[in-house]
């Protein structure tokens, strides 16, 4: 086998792998939306988490602006922790904003959803939401509802 | 009840053996390959008996493996009304284990068994005790840039192979069955994260993998009996071995890496 | 070619010493206290009958194998005490041409012969192309420098391995069977080359052979071995009017004498009259 041949064959070759390479990160993956670490935090506190994991996405109106980067039992409290990295560009979401665990769909993967407030000031790196609203827990709800029925025909 | 218990120690005895020079093998090649670095024109001329000539295998069956997925997944989802979803399925699946390990079991049947068959003929034909005589290290000269190429073009093979997957699965489900073009995409960004299941599941792992085949192969045909009924023998167990190989270690760093 | 690692040894001294050499191997004895001498600037040959170990000794001469006992010295070095890289010093002085030829299966008659060259000199295109071409003229294969070693007969797969193992201009050449399988018109080639080559450049050769007639015709002195020992030595015409059966059985061809026709059996009768085991 001619040597140039060789040489540009492997050229060819390397240059497809890089190239299949280069489409996994960017296209199939996110390379844009996974450079998390450059966004700042934000703390909110959860009675309930539900199915909340970590790197579950942060939404305001529906729009992807950040990522769960952290879940911890708060010993204190007897709560979850929540910390979630919002990005950068995002900066103006007012500071008593409210937070909420939601489900994607009846049966989809869980994440937050953000209720901008009307305050002038905006979260900073640190800060916390105080209002939340924690994971709807599919037996409670079920229960609830078989009570209020069987209040209702007991009447 | 002697004669077994004899056999078995003779055939402990053996595997250990085996074992053992297969390390040892592998130190000298590692130690050989630090000093090829000024002649990689070697190394370059095995990437293409490895690496190029494997590449049509790797597309065709990649091709298909993600149309499969596809069709598969489209079925399954549709029950749910999840249709959307399976740009996620095919691409989770295709980077965290079918990319690299269908990629890596390719390897060894294509690429591992040319290797075994090469270098135990060239032993066979006396042409590594020539290179010896020569003054030429063989470990150097033949096995470590056969070594190299193939911890090389392993990564490379396997990214081909998982983004014509998902090029196999997009044909299928968006251009076949009608699932929807921004959702397969989206969904698929949204899900598929760069470092747990692209750098993780396709590059750590089909490193891994061609390190271990091509290290197999080099060895079974540097170890083999230079006959050709040896060589057949040893380009045999270069492809059962390296494939076991492969499945288990598979399990090991799919527990490792995804196991939260 | 002279080494700067290389001692002085006196150009009368033999340039391969064997003392007490013993070689076992899965519990045979291949060689019980050989010792030779292998003078320099003359064709050597060393005969004997299958089996008995001949392309052995060559390769404990080149540092292949290790002896159970016994030294080996090739110009003054001790082949197995050396350290590796002097063993390969000394290895690039010396050619070897193997039974098979041992050409490299994927590259060209012209590529082989450049083969030690290019990995062991720094020598410009130009240079490798007269050095190859001149090693190609001399066994007759420059017009075939082109053509791949499966497209030789055995007869020029042999005379390309030798230009390969002169490539380096080494002081020693060892050939193992040289003419075994050829057809008399390749024998009678390789003999003359042989012995030209050797008086040309001036080298050293080692011939193990069991063509008789043929490595009789070249050698100044043949060492005959016979069960792990040296039973003859001597200029070819001393060894034909040898008294040693052993040498006189190899020299004439004589099916039976001190190696038997039959291998080792219990007696033919007793065997027949055992019948078929149960």
């Amino acid at each position: 086998m001619n040597t140039r041949t060789v040489e540009i064959g492997v050229g060819v070759f390397v240059a497809l792998g890089f190239a299949a390479l280069l489409m996994l990160a960017m296209r199939v993956s996110n390379l844009a939306e996974s450079g998390g670490g450059h966004g700042y935090s934000v703390v909110a506190h959860f009675d309930n988490v539900g199915g909340l994991k970590v790197r579950s996405p942060v939404t305001i109106a529906g729009v992807r602006v950040g990522r769960v980067s952290d879940i911890r039992y708060d010993s204190e409290h007897y709560v979850a922790a929540v910390t979630m990295s919002i990005e950068p560009q995002f900066d103006r979401i007012p500071a008593d904003s409210s937070a909420s665990v939601l489900t994607a769909g009846l049966l989809g993967e869980q994440y937050i959803g953000l209720e901008p407030g009307g305050d002038e000031t905006s979260l900073k790196d640190g800060d916390e939401i105080k209002f939340t609203q924690s994971a709807l827990v599919l037996e409670q709800v079920v229960g609830q509802f078989l009570f209020s029925k069987a209040s209702e025909g007991s009447k | 009840m002697t004669g077994s218990l004899a056999a078995l120690g003779r055939w402990a005895i053996g595997v250990f053996g085996r074992l053992g020079r297969g390390h040892l093998f592998l130190l000298q090649v590692l130690g050989a390959s630090a000093t090829l670095l000024p002649r990689f024109g070697l190394v370059v001329a095995q990437i293409w008996s490895v690496g190029v000539l494997s590449l049509l295998i790797i597309i065709v069956a990649g091709t298909f493996v993600g149309m499969v997925l596809g069709l598969q997944g489209y079925n399954t989802l549709v029950d749910f009304g999840a249709e959307e979803s399976l740009g996620v399925a095919v691409a989770k699946s295709l980077t965290r284990e079918l990319g690299p390990v269908i990629a890596a079991l390719l390897f060894a049947g294509r690429a591992g068994s040319a290797l075994t068959a090469e270098i135990g003929l060239m032993k066979a034909t006396e042409q590594l005790e020539g290179m010896e005589m020569m003054a030429v290290d063989p470990l150097r000269r033949v096995v470590a840039p056969r070594f190299l190429a193939g911890l090389i073009a392993m990564p490379l093979l396997a990214a081909i192979f998982t983004a014509i997957g998902v090029l196999g699965g997009y044909f299928v489900g968006v251009g076949l069955l009608g699932v929807d073009d921004g959702a397969f995409w989206s969904q698929m960004q949204a899900k598929v994260e760069l470092m747990d299941d692209v750098v993780n599941g396709v590059v750590v792992k089909s490193l891994v993998f061609g390190w271990v085949v091509t290290w197999i192969a080099v060895f079974e045909g540097y170890d083999c009996v230079p006959t050709s009924e040896g060589v057949g023998k040893a380009t045999t167990r270069t492809v059962v071995h390296s494939s076991l190989a492969v499945l288990g270690l598979d399990f090991v760093l799919t527990a490792l890496m995804f196991n939260q | 070619m002279s080494s700067p690692s290389s001692p002085h040894v006196p150009t009368g001294a033999p340039i391969v010493e064997v003392r007490g050499l013993s070689f076992r191997r899965g519990g045979k004895a291949i060689f019980d206290e050989v010792d030779l001498d292998i003078p320099r600037g003359k064709v050597t040959a060393i005969m004997g009958p299958s089996g008995t170990g001949k392309t052995t000794l060559l390769k404990l001469i080149g540092g292949q194998l290790r002896p159970d006992a016994g030294v080996v010295r090739v110009d003054g070095l001790d082949v197995h005490a050396i350290p590796r890289d002097r063993l390969f010093e000394l290895r690039k002085r010396v050619g070897m041409l193997f039974q098979s030829g041992a050409l490299l299966t994927d590259l060209t008659v012209f590529e082989n012969v450049a083969f030690p060259l290019r990995e062991h000199t720094r020598l410009d295109e130009a240079l490798i192309r007269t050095l190859v071409l001149s090693k190609l003229e001399a066994v007759g294969l420059r017009g075939a420098r082109h053509l791949y070693p499966r497209e030789l007969s055995g007869g020029m797969a042999r005379r390309a391995a030798l230009a390969r193992a002169i490539a380096l201009d080494p002081m020693m050449v060892l050939y193992d069977e040289p003419f075994s399988g050829q057809d008399p018109i390749t024998m009678g080639i390789l003999v003359r080359l042989i012995r030209r080559l050797n008086d040309a450049l001036g080298l050293t050769s080692i011939v193990v052979s069991h063509d008789v007639p043929e490595t009789c015709s070249i050698a100044d002195q043949v060492y005959v071995l016979a069960g792990g020992k040296v039973v003859g030595r001597g200029a070819p015409a001393e060894l034909q009017a040898s008294e040693s059966p052993w040498v006189r059985q190899f020299i004439g061809g004589l099916p039976d004498g001190p190696v038997p026709f039959h291998h080792p059996a219990v007696p033919y009768l007793d065997d027949l009259l055992a019948g078929p085991p149960r």
